[in-house]
């Protein structure tokens, strides 16, 4: 049984109905103790990184530290990925979960002296796809992927494939059990099914 | 590499997809669910299902509609048509969308544009505008409402602004002017938009050659394409499409 965590952020019925359809048995909750006994858990997430501070306030954010700590497997999307750094620029006073360090910044306005459009929407290509990664299991470099958002995560030692689009930011992170991507696997088509399914499989 | 998206688009009448000429003259082109399932499976990088009579006939989307084409659709989906409010745009979220694409109740309210934004994220928000200039300059084109029945005096690029600054996530702009004449996008109007505003524009009215998308990805620095006729009557498909605009040297989704 897989948790998905509704935080009230966005819709939740794309990420619930591609789980399904690749055969997992889900269970939409706001409950810390569901969190904290699930083996796998779903942080879905579009939208506003200020909506993750109703994660600490619902004592979600505890009940995902001990969940992940006892070794559940975790997979953040998006605003769930983001929301596994150190915070965002976008909501200055909302801490995320700090498991991986650095925090998530603003696309910059301008790049290699050219305007940079914002937010960086459409299908854009996986590259550096680190060979050893759970998640990516049969995913090549030049994978295309469904990416909307103006907000991004730093590349860190856990970054597990990037994106480039004003440089190049973690599209993938992923070390041990807690795993986190930036695009939106659920509307990624093959690309974004595989990886959907390899955390269902774990 | 960012690519340019191929969006295939849905126009919807009482539960059928239909397609006109500069918003008149319907044809019967097939089931919404059925065709959004084809486009995707085609190499379609997103859908956008159109209610096109929602608006001027004052009923809500065809919820059933749009669930049965959600279903198994792995890419982004977009849903226009009679979306009023945040209820509606929530309903039509629930039923399956991804984004809704709001166009005469944009105009009448846009304090909706951030209320949906609000709810949803800007990314579900597409602000829809329908642009005529008939024989006057790009800079000069008007903002058309209700299914392109109604003018408004607004000018497109002051209303593409506007729309921005309130929060849209996606500005989609369609030309009536060329609609449904297969002879080409506007690209001039498309560059001008694309170059007032921040956010990402999808040009849609005209679509007939891959050369129309080649001109509307480069002199009309359009982030996305929308068309429907060329695709429903099977004189191409997404991936065809794309495979002449690679070999034209635009970036798209290949394999897809």
């Amino acid at each position: 049984m897989i948790a998905v965590i509704d935080y009230k952020a966005g819709n939740l019925t794309s990420v619930v109905k591609a789980l399904n359809f690749l055969g997992a048995q889900t269970l939409v909750t706001q409950d810390p103790e569901v969190v904290r006994v699930a083996p796998k858990v779903v942080l879905p997430g579009v939208g506003h990184f200020q909506a993750t501070s109703l994660l600490g306030e619902l004592g979600l954010t505890e009940a995902v530290r001990k969940s992940v700590a006892k070794g559940a497997w975790f997979l953040g999307i998006c605003v769930g990925l983001q929301w596994l750094f150190e915070g965002s620029t976008e909501a200055p006073g909302v801490a995320g979960l700090g498991h991986f360090a650095g925090r998530c910044e603003r696309f910059p306005a301008l790049f290699g002296g050219a305007e940079l459009k914002s937010p960086h929407v459409g299908w854009n290509s996986l590259e550096g796809v680190r060979a050893d990664s759970r998640l990516l299991r049969g995913v090549k470099d030049g994978g295309f992927v469904y990416y909307t958002h103006s907000w991004r995560a730093p590349v860190v030692e856990a970054t597990a494939a990037v994106t480039e689009y004003g440089g190049a930011f973690t599209a993938v992170v992923e070390r041990e059990n807690v795993m986190g991507v930036q695009f939106h696997p659920e509307k990624s088509s093959a690309v974004g099914l595989q990886v959907l399914r390899n955390f269902v499989e774990l | 590499m960012l690519t340019k998206r191929v969006i295939a688009c849905l126009d919807v009448r009482d539960g059928r997809v239909v397609k006109g000429v500069q918003f008149v003259d319907i044809v019967d082109a097939g089931d919404p669910a059925e065709l959004a399932h084809r486009h995707a499976a085609a190499g379609a990088d997103e859908i956008v299902l159109l209610d096109i009579t929602a608006t001027h006939e004052g009923r809500g989307t065809l919820l059933d509609t749009v669930k049965r084409a959600a279903a198994r659709l792995f890419v982004p989906f977009t849903v226009g048509g009679g979306i009023r409010s945040a209820e509606d745009a929530a309903a039509v979220f629930d039923a399956g969308a991804d984004k809704v694409s709001i166009n005469s109740s944009a105009i009448a309210r846009p304090e909706l544009i951030g209320e949906i934004g609000g709810s949803f994220g800007a990314q579900a928000v597409i602000v829809a505008i329908d642009a005529r200039r008939g024989d006057r300059g790009a800079e000069d084109a008007e903002v058309f409402v209700s299914g392109g029945r109604k003018a408004t005096g607004l000018r497109v690029v002051d209303w593409a602004r506007e729309a921005e600054e309130r929060g849209a996530g996606e500005i989609l702009l369609t030309s009536m002017d060329t609609d449904g004449m297969r002879s080409g996008f506007d690209c001039e109007l498309t560059a001008m938009v694309s170059s007032a505003v921040q956010i990402p524009v999808i040009a849609s009215g005209g679509a007939g050659t891959a050369g129309h998308f080649v001109d509307v990805f480069g002199r009309g620095k359009a982030d996305a394409a929308l068309a429907a006729s060329i695709f429903h009557f099977g004189v191409t498909d997404s991936r065809e499409l794309k495979a002449e605009l690679q070999r034209a040297g635009v970036a798209v989704r290949l394999p897809c």
